[in-house]
């Protein structure tokens, strides 16, 4: 059986040695130790394991490790530099835009591909792009204020 | 202070909410504590009447053998570097709890948030709790833990005061450092803790601080340990990892209520590294990766036997015919009404006559987190991590099932990726300690989404009959009300209708169920608040005016006033309504006014594609809870549970047919999405005079009503199932 042994994440080179026909987020979770991409439905219907394949938002859960293999993945672990949080990760403690926060590693890396492509989208082009995230708790506005506060529309709100 | 029962009485029993004390209080051994602690000062309180009253006789508590005592509400821990723990049975599933205790504490310590790390529900660390649900962590807990920072602030004052040879009155402590009155002695906290072995009872009977006096709490703080989250740090049950852990996977059942009739794993054994475990009628598999283990357990050959079953089709003739009538409140927690009055006086002295029929569908919680766990045995003991509201019941339910004394179960509960009530149980954590029990290794159990929304349980299906009267001048004059199955959750009436009776009937479910937020208050009140809107149309009243004429609540009343002052006059666009409900549940009070739009079809589904869409547009909701702990996150759960009731209100329904679930899927249910957000605004009544209830669920409840009413204001149609439009509108 084919394998992956080797994937180029957060701009490291890591190896591995997988299933080819395994998911890229079981890769990650379970054989890399990256777990801060989640399971939330297997279906590419949450979006709990959204990763950045060569700047594309992909469904890590329905995407199988050999495509990935030679690509540039980036997880939610790679946001974070020399212990500096990400603009989009700040403006999500600003805004308080999360409850049990499970649902946030896939919004943030959601949010990154969209100001990638669109440094300051509004919000109808906001909940467009994020449509395919669930958050079961509910943060919705709060997400969108989130990802305006990062793309310096909105001043971060006083928290009141 | 209201009485802890009274404030029980209010609310509705869970299954679980039982009332006795311990039968003997032992005295406990203070090295106990030592042991477990090491340096520093460890502050206990003892067990009080109100919290004994918590613990049930079906809930075994602490066992006589463990190593640490049972008769102990709390403790606290200051460290040797004056780090403060704080020890609770409580649970952290993206309710805050964790951020709203951490600020309670730190409120009456007068410490920095940063100085106090709560120890959550880890059933060998922290003090035994039935559980977090029913809204009770900021009314009980909060207050618990307050008095044990109170007392322990008094008692390590004297102790610095000590320390600097002055008198305990001189001394405060200010951002965590003892200061006297010119500021020329001083001590922080490590210097008194240092090198200390002391365990100090205290007394709960010193006054919390109030509201009004409040620094650290009383203020918006975002999530306590956020950057965890952010960066994807934070380990959930399903992201932990043990050494040499393998991976389970469950052979499910064909259908509901099905007996094994034979297996044949031969295939599967023959898949290198796999181990299988049969046993009655659990069929599990451990293997050293995920896909193995799936692929393993497809491999085995089941044959189950299962018996004809009900379908959605026969739901509510079902659950009409039920199985116990209970008048007015719940079971265990008593708090029913008699009926008032006579309803047949009142239906005699109406000028108009009312009955209506108001169903709601079973729905699933969804966490986005399934049910997980992961399980290790070390001889004859157990360790699960696993995400439960229950940690002490999940141990109760380990160690009756594998025979083992409850202290030699330990559950630990991760921050949780939420529960919304629907993990109250520990099914995923036995079946993970089975397959670590078979194998020797950690097994590490993840149920997958189909799983989860097969093998939970949902919010209980209901249907509500009103039978009511109203005089033309807007008095309502009778009220007779039966909810068969979906709950007593407020049932009761805070209009003032003197003649009325109210029951609850349970009825043999066909589906397993549960709690869920808010439980049956949605149900309730979506059938009241409907029926309330119906009666003012009925006497040509504006339904605003028409519920201030019945209602005498003072913070009822100011909730609706509220609401509809906010929402505000402006002219709405075309093809726009709105509609208003409110309630009481749980000791808090809500005013709900949606606006919505009835517009063309977008659906490319054939039937959704002949009906109107109805699109919540603006939301605007008055919430009373008390003194606010946290705005910011009260405000956060307000928004959140707004959005969840749209689910429900809309379109999420469970479809099952003989024993199966037909959309066990994110892509066959559907859940709110962005796109559904509407805009949402809150007002929070801020009653610093009154004692903070808890606010993770009640505001859940007044959505669906105010939608129901918002298509009938706009299309003249009066829908009364839940969900309403799963198909759009017909017009």
């Amino acid at each position: 059986m084919a394998r992956v042994t080797s994937l180029n994440i957060n701009g490291k080179k890591m190896s591995v040695d997988v299933d080819a026909t395994a998911s890229l987020l079981s890769a990650l979770r379970n054989d890399l130790d990256l777990t801060g991409s989640k399971y939330g439905c297997g279906e590419g219907q949450c979006g709990a394991c959204t990763v950045l394949l060569d700047g594309q938002p992909i469904r890590s859960c329905t995407t199988q490790v050999s495509r990935a293999a030679g690509k540039q993945i980036v997880t939610i672990e790679g946001l974070e530099k020399d212990g500096k949080l990400h603009p989009l990760q700040e403006a999500f403690i600003k805004a308080d835009a999360m409850q049990c926060a499970y649902c946030t590693s896939g919004m943030i890396m959601s949010a990154t591909a969209l100001l990638t492509k669109s440094p300051k989208p509004s919000r109808d082009e906001i909940i467009t792009a994020m449509n395919g995230n669930v958050c079961r708790c509910g943060t919705y506005q709060r997400i969108v204020d989130a990802i305006q506060i990062a793309s310096g529309q909105v001043a971060a709100k006083e928290v009141a | 202070m209201t009485d802890e029962r009274e404030l029980l009485e209010t609310i509705e029993a869970e299954r679980y909410e039982l009332f006795e004390g311990p039968t003997y209080k032992f005295t406990f051994d203070r090295r106990d504590f030592i042991k477990a602690f090491g340096l520093g000062i460890v502050f206990i309180v003892p067990v009080t009447r109100a919290i004994a009253q918590q613990r049930g006789q079906g809930e075994s508590g602490r066992g006589a053998n463990e190593r640490l005592p049972n008769d102990i509400s709390a403790w606290i821990h200051v460290n040797e570097d004056g780090g403060i723990t704080v020890f609770t049975g409580k649970v952290e599933v993206g309710q805050n709890t964790r951020t709203t205790l951490t600020q309670s504490v730190a409120d009456e310590l007068h410490v920095p948030l940063n100085s106090v790390h709560l120890v959550m529900g880890d059933t060998d660390l922290v003090p035994f709790d039935l559980g977090t649900f029913g809204s009770r962590s900021t009314p009980t807990m909060a207050p618990q833990l307050r008095k044990a920072a109170a007392a322990a602030r008094e008692m390590l004052i004297v102790m610095a005061a000590a320390q600097l040879k002055i008198a305990p009155a001189d001394l405060r402590i200010i951002d965590a450092r003892f200061v006297n009155h010119d500021k020329s002695k001083t001590l922080t906290l490590a210097e008194v803790a240092k090198g200390l072995k002391l365990v100090k009872v205290i007394p709960d009977d010193l006054a919390e601080t109030q509201p009004n006096d409040w620094t650290v709490a009383g203020r918006s703080v975002t999530k306590v340990g956020a950057p965890d989250f952010v960066t994807g740090k934070h380990r959930y049950t399903t992201d932990i990892k043990r050494d040499g852990m393998l991976y389970g996977k469950v052979v499910r059942p064909a259908t509901f209520n099905a007996t094994l009739v034979s297996v044949d794993t031969k295939a599967a054994e023959a898949i290198p590294g796999v181990k299988i475990v049969t046993d009655g009628n659990f069929i599990g598999v451990a293997a050293p990766d995920q896909q193995t283990a799936t692929k393993a357990a497809n491999a085995i050959a089941v044959d189950w036997k299962s018996p004809g079953q009900p379908s959605n089709g026969e739901l509510f003739d079902r659950l009409r015919k039920p199985v116990t009538e209970r008048r007015g409140g719940g079971e265990g927690g008593g708090g029913g009404t008699r009926p008032q009055g006579s309803i047949a006086d009142g239906l005699a002295t109406a000028d108009k006559r009312l009955e209506q029929t108001y169903t709601a569908a079973y729905i699933a919680h969804a966490p986005l987190e399934p049910r997980a766990a992961v399980a290790e045995w070390k001889g004859d003991k157990l360790t699960v991590w696993t995400g439960t509201q229950r940690p002490f019941g999940v141990r109760s339910e380990l160690a009756e099932t594998f025979h083992i004394p409850e202290d030699n179960a330990r559950v630990i509960v991760p921050d949780t990726g939420s529960g919304y009530g629907g993990k109250h149980t520990g099914e995923c954590a036995i079946e993970a300690a089975r397959l670590a029990k078979a194998t020797g290794k950690p097994v590490k159990l993840v149920w997958t989404r189909e799983e989860e929304f097969t093998w939970a349980y949902f919010r209980p299906a209901g249907v509500i009959d009103i039978k009511s009267g109203v005089k033309n001048d807007g008095t309502i004059t009778a009220w007779e009300f039966h909810n068969y199955n979906s709950g007593p959750a407020g049932i009761q009436i805070k209009y003032d209708i003197p003649n009325n009776d109210i029951r609850f009937h349970a009825s043999d479910s066909p589906l397993r169920q549960g709690s869920y937020r808010g439980l049956a208050a949605t149900a309730n009140h979506f059938a009241r608040e409907s029926h309330i809107d119906e009666l003012a149309h009925a006497v040509n009243m504006n339904p605003f005016e028409f519920r201030l004429k019945n209602i005498k609540d003072e913070r009822l009343r100011n909730v609706l006033v509220e609401a509809v002052s906010a929402f505000g006059k402006a002219k709405l666009a075309p093809g726009h309504s709105v509609g208003i409900a409110c309630g009481f549940e749980k000791g808090a009070y809500i005013a709900t006014c949606a606006e919505i739009a009835i517009e063309k079809p977008t659906s490319k589904d054939a039937e959704k594609k002949k009906n109107a869409k109805v699109r919540i547009v603006r939301v605007v909701e008055a919430f009373d809870c008390g003194a606010v702990v946290n705005p910011l996150h009260l405000k956060n759960q307000i928004e959140g549970a707004i959005t969840q009731a749209i689910g429900g209100a809309l379109f999420e329904a469970i479809q099952f047919e003989n024993g199966k679930i037909l959309n066990p899927r994110f892509s066959d249910y559907q859940v709110p999405r962005f796109k559904d957000s509407p805009t949402i605004e809150v007002v929070l009544v801020d009653r610093k005079d009154i004692p903070s209830a808890g606010a993770g669920e009640t505001p859940i409840v007044g959505l669906a009503a105010a939608v129901g009413n918002a298509i009938f204001n706009g299309a003249g149609i009066r829908l009364r199932s839940l969900p309403l439009v799963p198909k759009g509108l017909a017009t």
